[in-house]
């Protein structure tokens, strides 16, 4: 037996609950006399509800409210109390507590009822009057409204302009001027948002949420009901995926707790697929890159300008243009981020939210570019690769960026690549070779965790942290088992209640190293107690050394130069007396040093794709994505990331669009069968390479986070292929067959002239 | 969702006397009603479950033609051996469809009746000719790169969605319907209305008749046939263009072809404009171009489906020359 977990490819070991149905999810907690409630959807986007009459649906027996904004519990007033961990600038949409309607599907009734067909059939009998105002959802419609969004904590605005970008760019003897636009995507998750809450009496409630921080709405139910702390324990120890909608709580939750504190009784609310559509989204967004290069491909110019959506209520933001300014070495750069306001909701962290949208366009650019200056785009980068982030002027805490473009390219064959669009052809269809790449933060946030090692040797490890299907559960026990030297069977991570100590909510790749390192040092704090108790033994092996010389492994201490002379875990505990051993860590990040560099994970993507140019259809047949992650944990957990992310890419180059009536200001696809993801027919070869990077800056760990690298770059990396392919370059996401064959139709051969 | 009774069909004469019953609908697999239901698209009163009907063979006619149970599951026709050697088109079309959970579950004759993925219609926040006949149509004006561009109207350019139905138009087919006033057979390529001023009526079923089967006439042997699909995504996706051809040749000529359309009408599209271009015609690329300019003759755009009108007829041209090229 070895007790090495570390960089192993260990198996979930929440794998087998989830696949036999033992794992429960928020909507799945059956109690006696719960009632169910169904959420009524505004028709409109933007107005005043004139009337509701609730009166159908209250005659039916076994109905037991509607509660509208009329009768619903007041809420808590102020803004601050609504303001979750990850709230943008501004005044959270709260549910049922006024007349305005500010977005199409918000909910303006729940019915509660004695079953959830009967609150269903309710719901459909409620009649919703309105006074209809005029809202715009069309951002090409207002993009000259755009301003700047008040910062958004955590979030650096955009980099200040260096060097002399407009002038630079006019002089510049190769330029490409152009905008790209991406559209509305929604995050729908598998599962769809869900609360249970358990009426304990005394208006104490158990709350089983799905989200991605179990401490954060824990604390937004309290603040926004006015409970106290220790009246509501939120749990959501299973996730089915969430990829950013479970980092601020849904409106579900507070309807829920709303409807079990007026009726004093269990509830549960569940949405439905079409209400997924009516919660944060990544938002629409239009940018604009001109690039300027000598005819070396020196980048010599680079702005690169974003316009996006928000709502009316709040200043969302994400970073999409910093990553342009960090990843290329060019003296003149200009970078800008505005928002406008439409009549949605208010958009959401969706994974790598700003990254992938920004990497799209600067990794189409460069492409573009590169087929200007007749270049290979893989050189243009490496011409311009930079060892330091110049947006901030320091260094990166590691990058081995150029490594994953090596291997990348090796193991994809890209050196056999002729550079010519149209060029290369197999059985009737073209084949293009693209290539993009990606970047992300390697962030980190004070985390804790508690450790509970009990007499015969199991470890009980929690963190009020989630797995909302990245893997959390199994690297966190792999951390712990190996930390302390036992088998993995005998370690069991808690994670989903906030009644555990606290974490961050579960995004921004920065579980691993937060929760991770607060993992660690608990487990370091139990190893402390057990040597020393360890060195109290009777002829104890350990007596004249120090905690440094100790190897724990196998469920034993024993002396790193002499693992002959060792101790079990279990005998010193006996010894010692111990039933147990319990301690806690805060740990938090080393600022001090953190704060002197930039911390980014890397990619490189390389696809190919084949296409069908008379009918437009369009294969990805095959995608290398070589990531430089720092340490990787788990091997098979890191690997499923990133080819996820590689997957969603692909929807997102080629399917995915939350397709809006502007008329109705209504997302209208709002199903999993129009909403187009890739299904299984769609996905083809995917290799993951992780390349070595060592990284002691970081965190102690050395990990950067995996969650959100894989997808980014990739839709730029296929888009590229696609011009390689056909000639056809397709800048509006994504890229269905009507843009391919109406760019055949009509192909944009004028790029292909040689440089000036 | 409105509440319903539920009540189980014994057999079928009994079906048929309940089914002249206000606000009931009959349920097969459920596909379509279920989720209309839940949309609030669909809101009977009494839903009767017909899957017990012994309507579940598939059976050679006396004159060499195949008798298809109304109550035939899509997964099943798909893969029964008479099909797959006889009328590939059939099982090349039921395959292209739904998923395989969804093919499990849905019937022939349920697959016939499907109703379309407009998003107007199937979403009760809009104004729809055809779920609410009057309020006018949201998708003329509206986003509509799924919609039909053949046999529309002013009132309603909903596309047909069934690639089953298109493939069976091609072949010919004819239903077989029951109702209180006895049996009829209806040609399949009459059994679907357009949708005129009157986009909720969509067929010619009378209420309370249930279809009995689907008849396919036999082939001429040596008869080929052949389904291509366009859409957004490789599977489990509605046609953007489809095209069913079943040909006859002799030598490089035609000398009898059949030419359905899906994705692009507001029915499953019969072109006999394409076939009078072909029949005795040789097969060739340029015949298959004037075919296929022919049966979208009639095509009327709109603001975001013009594509569609191209796309059919490349559809339309790869589906004739693999017919053509098969060994």
């Amino acid at each position: 037996m070895s007790t090495k977990y570390i960089g192993q490819p260990i198996s979930r070991v929440d794998g087998r609950a989830k696949v036999t149905g033992q794992a429960k999810y928020a909507g799945e907690y059956n109690v006696p006399n719960l009632a169910y409630g169904v959420i009524v959807s505004s028709a409109i986007a933007k107005g005043r509800i004139t009337n509701i009459d609730s009166t159908k649906a209250l005659s039916l027996n076994g109905v037991l409210q509607v509660f509208t904004h009329k009768n619903a519990p007041r809420t808590a007033e102020r803004d601050e109390n609504y303001w979750d961990e990850v709230a943008p600038p501004g005044s959270p949409f709260r549910p049922l507590q006024n007349d305005k309607v500010m977005f199409s599907g918000q909910p303006v009734a729940l019915v509660v009822a004695e079953s959830f067909e009967l609150a269903m059939y309710a719901a459909s009998l409620v009649q919703v009057e309105y006074k209809i105002e005029q809202h715009v959802t069309d951002l090409d419609q207002v993009r000259n409204e755009a301003y700047v969004p008040r910062p958004r904590e955590g979030i650096d605005p955009p980099a200040k302009p260096r060097g002399n970008p407009e002038s630079a760019l006019a002089g510049a003897p190769v330029k490409i001027e152009v905008e790209y636009s991406a559209p509305v995507e929604h995050h729908n998750p598998m599962e769809p948002y869900a609360t249970t809450v358990l009426w304990e009496g005394d208006s104490k409630l158990i709350v089983y949420d799905k989200t991605q921080g179990s401490v954060n709405n824990h604390d937004y139910v309290c603040n926004v009901s006015g409970l106290s702390s220790d009246q509501v324990r939120l749990l959501s120890p299973y996730v089915g995926g969430a990829f950013g909608s479970g980092l601020r709580p849904q409106y579900q939750l507070v309807l829920a707790v709303m409807a079990a504190l007026g009726l004093k009784r269990s509830v549960r609310v569940t949405l439905r697929r079409q209400q997924m559509f009516t919660l944060g989204h990544r938002p629409r967004t239009i940018q604009n890159v001109a690039l300027g290069a000598a005819t070396d491909g020196k980048l010599q110019a680079l702005i690169h300008q974003a316009i996006a959506e928000t709502s009316q209520y709040e200043d969302y933001s994400e970073p999409v243009v910093n990553w342009s300014g960090e990843l290329y070495q060019c003296d003149n750069v200009k970078l800008g981020h505005k928002v406008v306001h439409l009549d949605f909701c208010t958009p959401c962290d969706m994974r790598a939210p700003g990254a992938v949208w920004g990497l799209y366009a600067i990794e189409s650019a460069m492409d573009e570019l590169a087929y200007k200056l007749r270049m290979d785009p893989l050189e243009l980068r490496l011409k311009n690769y930079t060892e330091r982030d110049l947006n901030n002027n320091k260094p990166f805490s590691s990058k081995e960026l150029r490594e994953c473009y090596r291997q990348g390219a090796e193991r994809f064959g890209w050196s056999k690549r002729n550079p010519e669009p149209r060029s290369m052809r197999d059985d009737g269809s073209l084949i293009g070779w693209g290539f993009a790449t990606g970047a992300w933060d390697a962030m980190h946030f004070p985390a804790s965790a508690k450790a509970v090692l009990s007499a015969d040797g199991k470890l009980m490890v929690g963190s009020a942290t989630a797995d909302i299907g990245t893997g959390t559960y199994t690297i966190m026990t792999q951390i712990a088992a190996e930390t302390l030297g036992l088998p993995i069977e005998d370690v069991t991570f808690k994670l989903g209640d906030s009644t555990l100590p606290k974490a961050p909510v579960e995004g921004g790749s920065f579980t691993a190293a937060s929760v991770g390192t607060a993992v660690k040092q608990v487990c370091d704090k139990v190893r402390g107690k057990l040597f020393r108790v360890a060195q109290t033994l009777p002829k104890s092996p350990f007596a004249n050394a120090k905690l440094e010389d100790i190897t724990f492994a196998d469920g034993h201490m024993m002396l790193t130069s002499d693992p002959g002379r060792s101790v079990s875990i279990q005998e010193a505990m006996r010894h010692g007396g111990l039933s147990s051993i319990e301690e806690s860590a805060d740990a938090a990040p080393d600022e001090a040093k953190r704060s002197q560099y930039t911390l980014h994970t890397h990619s490189a993507i390389f696809a190919e794709v084949k296409v069908d140019e008379d009918l437009g259809t369009i294969d990805v047949a095959r995608v290398v994505s070589a990531i430089a992650g720092g340490r990787i944990l788990n091997p098979k957990t890191a690997r499923s990331q990133i080819m996820g992310g590689i997957v969603w890419g692909i929807g997102m180059a080629l399917e995915e669009e939350s397709v809006v009536d502007h008329k109705f200001g209504r997302f209208m696809n709002h199903n999993l069968a129009e909403y187009h993801v890739p299904v299984n027919a769609d996905v083809h070869d995917i290799d993951v390479i992780f390349v070595e990077e060592h990284d002691s800056i970081v965190n102690p760990l050395g990990v950067k986070g995996l969650g959100e690298i894989g997808i980014v770059g990739v839709a730029a990396a296929i888009g590229n292929a696609i011009f390689h392919a056909t000639g056809v370059r397709v800048r509006d996401l994504p890229i269905t067959l009507d843009k391919v064959l109406a760019g055949v139709a009509v192909p944009k051969r004028e790029i292909l002239a040689p440089a000036a | 969702m409105q509440a319903f009774q539920y009540k189980k069909a014994n057999d079928v004469d009994g079906a048929i006397g309940a089914g002249s019953t206000a606000g009931l609908k009959f349920v097969a697999g459920g596909t379509t009603l279920i989720d209309l239901m839940k949309l609030n698209v669909e809101r009977p009163t009494m839903v009767m479950d017909i899957n017990s009907l012994p309507l579940t063979k598939i059976e050679k006619t006396a004159d060499g033609g195949l008798r298809i149970g109304a109550m035939v599951r899509n997964s099943d026709l798909a893969h029964d051996l008479t099909v797959q050697k006889g009328y590939p088109v059939l099982s090349q079309a039921l395959l292209s469809g739904a998923s395989p959970q969804l093919r499990n579950m849905a019937s022939t004759g349920g697959n016939l009746l499907q109703r379309t993925r407009c998003y107007y219609f199937r979403d009760t926040a809009y104004p729809c000719n055809k779920r609410n006949p009057g309020s006018g149509c949201s998708a003329i004006d509206g986003y509509n790169r799924i919609h039909a561009v053949l046999g529309t109207s002013e009132h309603c350019i909903a596309t047909h969605p069934s690639d089953m139905a298109v493939a069976m138009v091609a072949l010919e087919a004819s239903v077989q319907v029951k109702g209180s006033n006895g049996e009829r057979t209806v040609p399949l390529k009459d059994f679907y209305f357009v949708p005129g001023s009157t986009p909720n009526r969509e067929n010619v079923l009378a209420p309370g008749e249930l279809i009995m089967s689907v008849t396919l006439p036999r082939l001429a042997d040596g008869t080929r046939s052949y389904y291509l699909k366009r859409r957004d995504r490789a599977s489990y996706e509605f046609a953007l263009a489809s095209a069913a051809v079943v040909a006859q040749m002799q030598g490089r000529r035609f000398q009898r072809i059949r030419i359905a359309l899906g994705g692009v009408g507001t029915k499953p599209w019969r072109s006999t404009e394409a076939e009078t271009v072909l029949e005795s015609h040789e097969a060739s690329a340029q015949n298959f171009r004037k075919a296929s300019e022919a049966a979208l003759s009639g095509a009327k755009a709109m603001h975001d489906n013009a594509f569609k009108i191209e796309l059919a007829k490349r559809t339309l041209v790869r589906a004739l020359t693999v017919v053509t090229s098969a060994a």
